[in-house]
């Protein structure tokens, strides 16, 4: 920790996070939110996402800008390799969930960090995807995630952040619990 | 295949662990008729001749089909001899059982492929208050303690499981993984007939794209049920069964956990359904049954609530018995011959073992579609007694006891 006093500045606005708790504890339809992502296929395993609006706060809301994500598989598949595999992309959501609730939460502890990385690493067995073994599964077997973590705090503060980033991390959710998915052609 | 044999004049003998018929007397639950209907459980010089073509058989019945059959042919069988090993020797096999051994150039493995209910591994996880059965010991629902019973699988065992103990007043949870919905009665006829007359039971091993997808592929979801009423999940949903996706695991505080794919194992299945229904429509109308069958009609999709439960705390109290519907494999611990895949899957073409004069019967899509069906044993059997005859006419050895 920070000596007495001083103010940790991780770049996190806690005041504004305090505030909106605040504010949708008392009006909790304002907390209902819908995000949204458009896909589009290019050619091959090749295509492109974007993000750009969102529900939230009772209303339409929209990013800066419109962010794109081209996704595709490597070459050794015969593909072209024109972006990373989805399944890349549910490690870059699991990490960059759990890396924003660290530093939330470390300025919400009064806890500077110096820097914080992240690997991640998924286990996936093809035959599964391939259709070769119906006993080995889709998805991930397993996914690792080992942060270094530099920090004005002890060992078990910063296990502690960890363990509370995990505990408040939609992705984290959405990835260790089921989903019901409805998936309709228009 | 012992009929078959016969006819060929080649000395055999069959070796059952019980009486015959055994897992007929003894893995099968009170209730449960064939889900073929009478007429179809041909075999070789036996067709059905009663008056209930379209009924299906009570177990009582279809064991009395079995045994009289094995009389009639005068089947060389020894009962109570339980085969403990099979292994190869220099001319053929060694076949070890509770009552000596026997030596012989061919075996038949007709041990089936249901010998062993597979449960998934983290029914460890279940609390031990919970009582657990699986469709191979469970009987009736008279077993289970009043309360909530969780079925696992849909395929046609659950489904009639749960639909009996259903209608026992208990509140039952179906766990729904992927299945293939059927009408049992379809433009007033059996959905089997229809696959009799179109040629899909007859299709063979070596025609379709992929035999060992088609080898895994769940069984109908059929019934024998008496009223020829089709038992569905909508059927089960009426009576007010309750639907969750197929059960991914347990955790360590007995939490189950259901998948949230349960719309598209539903979507799923109506599509396979929907492909067999216009097979069969194009088949009709081609040979001229237009006229002589009921219109076509597609049954309404499978209903299911916008969100379904994903857990269930299984230490609430709540759940009183689990009945695993969730498959089953062969067992092969006593064959020692290296003819398993790294699955303990035993390789073959067709029913021809890859260890000469070894030969398989009654496993799913084995050589036809119908192979695991009672009337699939005819045309198997004349195929496999006239290959093993020509693997024998190198020898004139029959079986002998050593």
């Amino acid at each position: 920790m920070v000596d007495a006093g001083s103010i940790a500045n991780n770049g996190v606005n806690v005041a504004a996070l305090i505030d909106a708790r605040e504010a949708l504890t008392e009006a909790p339809a304002g907390a209902q939110f819908k995000w949204r992502a458009a896909c589009e296929w290019k050619n091959g395993t090749h295509s492109q996402s974007t993000v750009e609006g969102f529900y939230g706060l009772g209303q339409e809301q929209h990013h800066k800008r419109t962010f794109a994500f081209d996704a595709d598989h490597p070459e050794l598949f015969a593909s072209e390799d024109k972006g990373a595999t989805p399944v890349e992309y549910v490690l870059v959501g699991l990490a960059s969930c759990l890396t924003a609730g660290i530093a939330a939460i470390a300025q919400y502890r009064n806890i500077q960090l110096r820097s914080v990385t992240a690997t991640l690493e998924g286990d996936m067995d093809l035959q599964g995807i391939l259709g070769i073994d119906n006993d080995v599964r889709n998805g991930f077997h397993g996914i690792k995630v080992t942060y270094k973590i530099d920090a004005d705090a002890k060992r078990e503060d910063i296990e502690a952040l960890v363990a509370q980033s995990q505990k408040r991390s939609a992705v984290y959710d959405i990835v260790t619990n089921p989903t019901n998915v409805t998936v309709v052609v228009d | 295949m012992s009929r078959c044999l016969g006819d060929r004049s080649i000395d055999h003998v069959l070796l059952e662990r019980g009486e015959i018929a055994h897992t007929w007397r003894t893995e099968r639950w009170d209730s449960l008729r064939l889900l073929t209907p009478n007429w179809q459980s041909r075999l070789p010089g036996l067709s059905y001749n009663g008056d209930d073509p379209d009924g299906y058989r009570t177990v009582a019945e279809v064991i009395e089909l079995i045994a009289n059959y094995a009389k009639a042919i005068s089947a060389p069988v020894l009962t109570h001899t339980t085969v403990t090993s099979v292994r190869s020797t220099e001319t053929g096999y060694l076949v070890r059982t509770d009552r000596g051994d026997w030596i012989c150039r061919a075996v038949v493995v007709a041990s089936g492929a249901c010998n062993i209910a597979d449960v998934p591994s983290f029914a460890n996880k279940v609390p031990r208050s919970i009582m657990q059965l699986t469709a191979q010991n469970y009987r009736n629902p008279e077993q289970l303690a009043d309360g909530g019973v969780l079925v696992v699988g849909a395929s046609s065992s659950g489904t009639q499981i749960a639909h009996e103990i259903r209608r026992s007043g208990r509140p039952v949870t179906l766990s729904v993984g992927e299945h293939i919905r059927a009408p049992r009665v379809y433009r007033g006829k059996d959905l089997e007939w229809w696959m009799d007359a179109a040629g899909v039971l007859d299709e063979r091993y070596d025609e379709v794209d992929d035999i060992a997808r088609a080898r895994r592929v769940a069984s109908l979801q059929l019934a024998g049920t008496p009223d020829r009423s089709t038992l569905d999940i909508n059927a089960l949903t009426e009576i007010g069964v309750k639907l969750v996706g197929r059960l991914g695991g347990i955790s360590e505080n007995a939490k189950a956990q259901f998948s949230g794919s349960l719309r598209n194992m539903c979507a799923l299945s109506d599509l396979k359904m929907g492909r067999l229904l216009d097979r069969i429509d194009e088949w009709a109308q081609r040979n001229g049954f237009d006229a002589r069958a009921n219109p076509p009609h597609r049954l309404p999709p499978t209903r299911v609530e916008p969100a379904p439960p994903l857990g269930m705390d299984l230490a609430s109290g709540e759940i009183k018995a689990i009945i695993w519907a969730t498959g089953y494999r062969p067992d092969y611990s006593w064959l020692e011959v290296p003819v398993l895949d790294r699955k303990g899957r035993l390789q073959h073409d067709g029913g021809v073992v890859s260890s000469p004069g070894m030969y398989l019967m009654g496993t799913q899509f084995m050589r036809r579609r119908k192979s695991a069906l009672i009337d699939g044993a005819g045309d198997d059997a004349r195929d496999l007694s006239a290959n093993l005859m020509s693997y024998l006419d190198s020898s004139v050895a029959g079986p002998s006891k050593s």
